[in-house]
Protein backbone atom coordinates (compact mmCIF):
# COMPACT_ATOMS: atom_id res chain seq x y z
CA UNK A 1 0.00 0.00 0.00
CA UNK A 2 2.69 2.43 1.05
CA UNK A 3 4.76 1.27 -1.89
CA UNK A 4 1.92 1.96 -4.30
CA UNK A 5 1.37 5.47 -2.91
CA UNK A 6 5.06 6.30 -3.20
CA UNK A 7 5.23 4.85 -6.68
CA UNK A 8 2.18 6.81 -7.82
CA UNK A 9 3.54 10.01 -6.29
CA UNK A 10 6.91 9.56 -8.00
CA UNK A 11 5.30 8.82 -11.35
CA UNK A 12 3.04 11.84 -11.00
CA UNK A 13 5.95 14.15 -10.21
CA UNK A 14 8.07 12.81 -13.05
CA UNK A 15 5.14 13.09 -15.41
CA UNK A 16 4.34 16.64 -14.29
CA UNK A 17 7.91 17.72 -14.92
CA UNK A 18 7.87 16.18 -18.37
CA UNK A 19 4.52 17.51 -19.51
CA UNK A 20 1.65 19.00 -17.57
CA UNK A 21 -0.76 18.53 -20.40
CA UNK A 22 -0.05 14.84 -20.85
CA UNK A 23 -0.21 14.27 -17.09
CA UNK A 24 -3.63 15.90 -16.97
CA UNK A 25 -4.80 13.70 -19.84
CA UNK A 26 -3.58 10.58 -18.07
CA UNK A 27 -5.22 11.49 -14.77
CA UNK A 28 -8.47 12.35 -16.49
CA UNK A 29 -8.48 9.04 -18.26
CA UNK A 30 -7.72 7.06 -15.12
CA UNK A 31 -10.28 8.87 -12.99
CA UNK A 32 -13.03 8.53 -15.58
CA UNK A 33 -12.44 4.78 -15.78
CA UNK A 34 -12.61 4.59 -12.00
CA UNK A 35 -15.87 6.52 -11.83
CA UNK A 36 -17.46 4.35 -14.46
CA UNK A 37 -16.52 1.25 -12.53
CA UNK A 38 -17.52 2.59 -9.11
CA UNK A 39 -21.22 1.57 -8.98
CA UNK A 40 -20.44 -2.07 -9.84
CA UNK A 41 -17.59 -2.06 -7.34
CA UNK A 42 -19.78 -0.73 -4.54
CA UNK A 43 -22.44 -3.31 -5.27
CA UNK A 44 -19.85 -6.07 -5.26
CA UNK A 45 -18.38 -4.92 -1.93
CA UNK A 46 -21.88 -4.72 -0.43
CA UNK A 47 -22.64 -8.30 -1.45
CA UNK A 48 -19.28 -9.56 -0.19
CA UNK A 49 -19.83 -7.94 3.19
CA UNK A 50 -23.22 -9.65 3.47
CA UNK A 51 -21.81 -13.04 2.47
CA UNK A 52 -18.96 -12.70 4.93
CA UNK A 53 -21.48 -11.98 7.68
CA UNK A 54 -23.56 -15.04 6.78
CA UNK A 55 -20.57 -17.41 7.06
CA UNK A 56 -18.89 -17.16 10.47
CA UNK A 57 -15.56 -18.85 11.22
CA UNK A 58 -17.16 -21.64 13.28
CA UNK A 59 -19.14 -22.79 10.28
CA UNK A 60 -15.97 -22.93 8.22
CA UNK A 61 -14.18 -25.03 10.83
CA UNK A 62 -17.19 -27.35 11.04
CA UNK A 63 -17.33 -28.04 7.31
CA UNK A 64 -13.62 -28.02 6.52
CA UNK A 65 -12.16 -29.48 9.74
CA UNK A 66 -10.71 -32.88 10.64
CA UNK A 67 -12.24 -35.86 8.90
CA UNK A 68 -14.29 -33.71 6.56
CA UNK A 69 -12.66 -35.49 3.59
CA UNK A 70 -14.20 -34.77 0.25
CA UNK A 71 -16.80 -32.54 1.88
CA UNK A 72 -13.99 -30.31 3.15
CA UNK A 73 -12.55 -30.02 -0.35
CA UNK A 74 -15.87 -29.14 -1.90
CA UNK A 75 -16.74 -26.64 0.81
CA UNK A 76 -13.40 -24.89 0.60
CA UNK A 77 -13.44 -24.74 -3.20
CA UNK A 78 -17.01 -23.48 -3.25
CA UNK A 79 -16.65 -20.87 -0.51
CA UNK A 80 -13.28 -19.78 -1.79
CA UNK A 81 -14.69 -19.24 -5.27
CA UNK A 82 -17.71 -17.25 -4.18
CA UNK A 83 -15.93 -14.65 -2.19
CA UNK A 84 -12.88 -12.66 -3.06
CA UNK A 85 -11.29 -11.88 0.25
CA UNK A 86 -8.12 -9.81 0.47
CA UNK A 87 -4.98 -11.50 1.81
CA UNK A 88 -4.85 -9.56 5.04
CA UNK A 89 -8.10 -11.25 6.07
CA UNK A 90 -7.61 -14.56 4.27
CA UNK A 91 -4.24 -15.48 5.83
CA UNK A 92 -5.21 -14.91 9.47
CA UNK A 93 -8.44 -16.79 8.80
CA UNK A 94 -6.49 -19.72 7.35
CA UNK A 95 -4.21 -19.61 10.39
CA UNK A 96 -7.29 -20.11 12.58
CA UNK A 97 -8.53 -22.94 10.37
CA UNK A 98 -5.20 -24.79 10.58
CA UNK A 99 -5.15 -24.44 14.36
CA UNK A 100 -8.55 -26.08 14.30
CA UNK A 101 -7.31 -29.10 12.42
CA UNK A 102 -8.09 -28.24 8.81
CA UNK A 103 -5.71 -30.05 6.45
CA UNK A 104 -3.04 -28.12 4.57
CA UNK A 105 -4.26 -29.31 1.18
CA UNK A 106 -7.76 -28.01 1.94
CA UNK A 107 -6.26 -24.70 3.00
CA UNK A 108 -4.30 -24.54 -0.26
CA UNK A 109 -7.52 -24.97 -2.24
CA UNK A 110 -9.27 -22.39 -0.10
CA UNK A 111 -6.51 -19.78 -0.42
CA UNK A 112 -6.00 -20.27 -4.14
CA UNK A 113 -9.70 -20.01 -4.95
CA UNK A 114 -10.07 -17.08 -2.56
CA UNK A 115 -7.48 -15.11 -4.46
CA UNK A 116 -7.86 -16.37 -8.01
CA UNK A 117 -11.56 -16.87 -8.51
CA UNK A 118 -14.41 -14.66 -7.46
CA UNK A 119 -17.87 -15.26 -8.75
CA UNK A 120 -19.02 -12.16 -6.91
CA UNK A 121 -16.47 -10.07 -8.77
CA UNK A 122 -17.64 -11.40 -12.13
CA UNK A 123 -19.68 -8.26 -12.92
CA UNK A 124 -16.50 -6.20 -12.53
CA UNK A 125 -14.38 -8.66 -14.49
CA UNK A 126 -16.97 -8.88 -17.27
CA UNK A 127 -16.71 -5.11 -17.80
CA UNK A 128 -13.17 -5.72 -19.00
CA UNK A 129 -13.17 -9.23 -20.45
CA UNK A 130 -16.81 -9.89 -21.32
CA UNK A 131 -18.95 -12.48 -19.55
CA UNK A 132 -17.88 -15.55 -21.48
CA UNK A 133 -14.15 -15.13 -21.05
CA UNK A 134 -14.57 -14.14 -17.39
CA UNK A 135 -16.60 -17.23 -16.59
CA UNK A 136 -14.09 -19.43 -18.41
CA UNK A 137 -11.17 -17.86 -16.59
CA UNK A 138 -12.86 -18.42 -13.25
CA UNK A 139 -13.77 -22.03 -13.99
CA UNK A 140 -10.27 -22.85 -15.22
CA UNK A 141 -8.79 -21.21 -12.13
CA UNK A 142 -11.12 -23.23 -9.92
CA UNK A 143 -9.91 -26.44 -11.55
CA UNK A 144 -6.33 -25.25 -11.16
CA UNK A 145 -6.91 -24.61 -7.46
CA UNK A 146 -8.04 -28.21 -6.98
CA UNK A 147 -4.93 -29.46 -8.76
CA UNK A 148 -2.75 -27.25 -6.58
CA UNK A 149 -4.50 -28.61 -3.49
CA UNK A 150 -3.96 -32.19 -4.61
CA UNK A 151 -0.25 -31.66 -5.19
CA UNK A 152 0.09 -29.85 -1.86
CA UNK A 153 -1.57 -32.83 -0.21
CA UNK A 154 1.27 -35.04 -1.46
CA UNK A 155 3.92 -32.91 0.17
CA UNK A 156 2.34 -31.84 3.45
CA UNK B 1 -30.72 10.16 -14.74
CA UNK B 2 -29.12 7.05 -16.13
CA UNK B 3 -26.02 7.79 -14.11
CA UNK B 4 -28.07 7.93 -10.96
CA UNK B 5 -29.81 4.66 -11.72
CA UNK B 6 -26.57 2.76 -11.45
CA UNK B 7 -26.23 3.95 -7.87
CA UNK B 8 -29.68 2.85 -6.70
CA UNK B 9 -28.54 -0.46 -5.22
CA UNK B 10 -25.41 0.80 -3.48
CA UNK B 11 -27.46 3.71 -2.15
CA UNK B 12 -30.23 1.45 -0.88
CA UNK B 13 -27.59 -0.68 0.81
CA UNK B 14 -26.07 2.32 2.54
CA UNK B 15 -29.46 3.56 3.71
CA UNK B 16 -30.23 0.14 5.20
CA UNK B 17 -26.88 0.17 7.00
CA UNK B 18 -27.60 3.67 8.25
CA UNK B 19 -31.00 2.58 9.56
CA UNK B 20 -29.41 -0.41 11.31
CA UNK B 21 -27.17 1.96 13.19
CA UNK B 22 -30.11 4.19 14.03
CA UNK B 23 -32.16 1.30 15.39
CA UNK B 24 -29.18 -0.58 16.77
CA UNK B 25 -29.58 -3.73 14.66
CA UNK B 26 -26.59 -6.04 15.15
CA UNK B 27 -26.95 -7.68 11.75
CA UNK B 28 -26.79 -4.44 9.83
CA UNK B 29 -24.02 -3.03 11.98
CA UNK B 30 -21.84 -6.09 11.45
CA UNK B 31 -22.42 -6.01 7.71
CA UNK B 32 -21.72 -2.28 7.73
CA UNK B 33 -18.44 -2.94 9.50
CA UNK B 34 -17.46 -5.53 6.88
CA UNK B 35 -18.40 -3.14 4.11
CA UNK B 36 -16.37 -0.34 5.63
CA UNK B 37 -13.32 -2.61 5.84
CA UNK B 38 -13.57 -3.59 2.15
CA UNK B 39 -14.48 -0.09 1.08
CA UNK B 40 -11.45 1.37 2.84
CA UNK B 41 -9.16 -1.08 1.11
CA UNK B 42 -10.72 -0.33 -2.26
CA UNK B 43 -10.82 3.45 -2.01
CA UNK B 44 -7.24 3.72 -0.77
CA UNK B 45 -5.85 1.60 -3.50
CA UNK B 46 -7.92 1.67 -6.65
CA UNK B 47 -7.78 5.40 -7.51
CA UNK B 48 -3.98 5.22 -7.30
CA UNK B 49 -4.01 2.20 -9.58
CA UNK B 50 -6.19 4.02 -12.10
CA UNK B 51 -3.99 7.11 -12.07
CA UNK B 52 -1.01 4.87 -12.78
CA UNK B 53 -2.96 3.23 -15.59
CA UNK B 54 -3.82 6.64 -17.05
CA UNK B 55 -0.21 7.81 -16.89
CA UNK B 56 0.97 4.53 -18.32
CA UNK B 57 -1.43 5.05 -21.20
CA UNK B 58 -0.14 8.49 -22.15
CA UNK B 59 3.57 7.82 -21.64
CA UNK B 60 4.43 4.26 -22.57
CA UNK B 61 4.68 3.72 -26.32
CA UNK B 62 2.96 0.69 -27.77
CA UNK B 63 6.09 -0.57 -29.53
CA UNK B 64 7.92 -1.00 -26.22
CA UNK B 65 5.22 -3.14 -24.64
CA UNK B 66 4.65 -5.10 -27.79
CA UNK B 67 8.34 -5.87 -28.09
CA UNK B 68 8.85 -6.93 -24.47
CA UNK B 69 5.65 -8.76 -23.58
CA UNK B 70 3.87 -9.09 -26.92
CA UNK B 71 3.23 -12.10 -29.11
CA UNK B 72 6.87 -12.78 -29.94
CA UNK B 73 8.41 -12.05 -26.59
CA UNK B 74 8.77 -15.68 -25.45
CA UNK B 75 9.90 -16.70 -21.96
CA UNK B 76 11.50 -13.37 -21.22
CA UNK B 77 8.17 -11.64 -21.73
CA UNK B 78 6.42 -14.09 -19.45
CA UNK B 79 9.06 -13.60 -16.78
CA UNK B 80 8.64 -9.87 -17.10
CA UNK B 81 4.85 -9.87 -16.56
CA UNK B 82 5.23 -12.20 -13.58
CA UNK B 83 7.78 -9.87 -12.05
CA UNK B 84 5.52 -6.87 -12.74
CA UNK B 85 2.53 -8.60 -11.15
CA UNK B 86 4.27 -9.91 -8.05
CA UNK B 87 5.54 -6.47 -7.11
CA UNK B 88 2.03 -5.05 -6.90
CA UNK B 89 -0.51 -5.24 -4.11
CA UNK B 90 -4.22 -5.41 -3.60
CA UNK B 91 -7.10 -7.69 -4.55
CA UNK B 92 -7.58 -9.14 -8.02
CA UNK B 93 -10.08 -6.58 -9.25
CA UNK B 94 -7.26 -4.04 -9.09
CA UNK B 95 -5.41 -6.02 -11.74
CA UNK B 96 -8.16 -5.70 -14.35
CA UNK B 97 -7.53 -2.06 -15.27
CA UNK B 98 -3.84 -2.80 -15.61
CA UNK B 99 -4.56 -5.84 -17.73
CA UNK B 100 -6.64 -3.57 -19.96
CA UNK B 101 -3.83 -1.10 -20.48
CA UNK B 102 -1.27 -3.84 -21.11
CA UNK B 103 -3.61 -5.34 -23.69
CA UNK B 104 -4.18 -1.99 -25.35
CA UNK B 105 -0.43 -1.56 -25.66
CA UNK B 106 0.08 -4.91 -27.34
CA UNK B 107 0.64 -7.47 -24.58
CA UNK B 108 -0.09 -11.04 -25.74
CA UNK B 109 -3.19 -12.95 -24.59
CA UNK B 110 -1.04 -15.50 -22.81
CA UNK B 111 0.81 -12.85 -20.85
CA UNK B 112 -2.43 -11.06 -19.90
CA UNK B 113 -3.72 -14.17 -18.15
CA UNK B 114 -0.35 -15.01 -16.65
CA UNK B 115 -0.33 -11.48 -15.28
CA UNK B 116 -3.75 -12.03 -13.67
CA UNK B 117 -2.62 -15.37 -12.24
CA UNK B 118 0.57 -14.00 -10.77
CA UNK B 119 -1.16 -10.90 -9.49
CA UNK B 120 -3.76 -12.90 -7.62
CA UNK B 121 -1.60 -15.61 -6.10
CA UNK B 122 2.03 -14.63 -5.58
CA UNK B 123 2.43 -11.01 -4.67
CA UNK B 124 5.73 -10.50 -2.90
CA UNK B 125 4.38 -8.08 -0.27
CA UNK B 126 1.69 -10.64 0.64
CA UNK B 127 4.05 -13.61 0.82
CA UNK B 128 5.75 -12.31 3.93
CA UNK B 129 2.30 -12.10 5.47
CA UNK B 130 1.49 -15.64 4.37
CA UNK B 131 4.72 -16.98 5.87
CA UNK B 132 3.80 -15.35 9.16
CA UNK B 133 0.46 -17.13 9.37
CA UNK B 134 0.98 -20.38 7.51
CA UNK B 135 4.69 -21.06 7.73
CA UNK B 136 7.61 -20.92 5.33
CA UNK B 137 7.20 -24.47 4.04
CA UNK B 138 3.55 -24.04 3.09
CA UNK B 139 4.06 -20.66 1.44
CA UNK B 140 7.12 -21.70 -0.52
CA UNK B 141 5.52 -24.91 -1.70
CA UNK B 142 2.29 -23.17 -2.66
CA UNK B 143 4.18 -20.54 -4.64
CA UNK B 144 6.32 -23.11 -6.45
CA UNK B 145 3.33 -25.26 -7.37
CA UNK B 146 1.08 -22.34 -8.32
CA UNK B 147 3.60 -20.70 -10.66
CA UNK B 148 3.65 -23.38 -13.41
CA UNK B 149 -0.12 -23.87 -13.03
CA UNK B 150 -1.07 -20.34 -13.98
CA UNK B 151 1.56 -20.17 -16.71
CA UNK B 152 -0.25 -23.20 -18.11
CA UNK B 153 -3.57 -21.35 -17.76
CA UNK B 154 -2.07 -18.51 -19.80
CA UNK B 155 -1.16 -20.91 -22.60
CA UNK B 156 -4.58 -22.57 -22.42
CA UNK B 157 -6.44 -19.27 -22.63
CA UNK B 158 -4.32 -18.12 -25.56
CA UNK B 159 -4.82 -21.38 -27.37
CA UNK B 160 -8.58 -21.10 -26.85
CA UNK B 161 -8.94 -17.38 -27.61
CA UNK B 162 -6.41 -16.73 -30.35
CA UNK B 163 -8.87 -16.92 -33.24
CA UNK B 164 -11.90 -15.64 -31.37
CA UNK B 165 -11.81 -11.81 -31.55
CA UNK B 166 -10.80 -11.58 -27.92
CA UNK B 167 -10.35 -8.09 -26.52
CA UNK B 168 -9.99 -6.39 -23.16
CA UNK B 169 -12.48 -3.56 -23.10
CA UNK B 170 -12.27 -0.20 -21.46
CA UNK B 171 -15.04 -0.10 -18.82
Amino acid sequence: MKLLSILTALCLIASLIASRQKTWMGIKKGVSMFIKLLPVLLLMLAIISIVLFLIPNETLVHYMGKGSGLKGWITSAFLGSVALIPGFIAYPLCGILIDNGVAYSVIAVFITTLMMTGFLTLPVEAKFFGWKVSVIRNLVSLAAALVIGLIMGFFL
Amino acid sequence: MKKFQKYIFPLAFLILIGLSYLFDLVVGKQIGLNFWMFFKEMILFLPLMFILVGLFDVWVPREKIEKHIGGESGWKGTGLVILLATLQAGPLYGAFPFAYILWKKGCSIKNIFIYLGAFSTIKIPMITFEIGFLGLKFSLLRTLITLPVFVLIGYLMEWYLKDKDFEVKQP
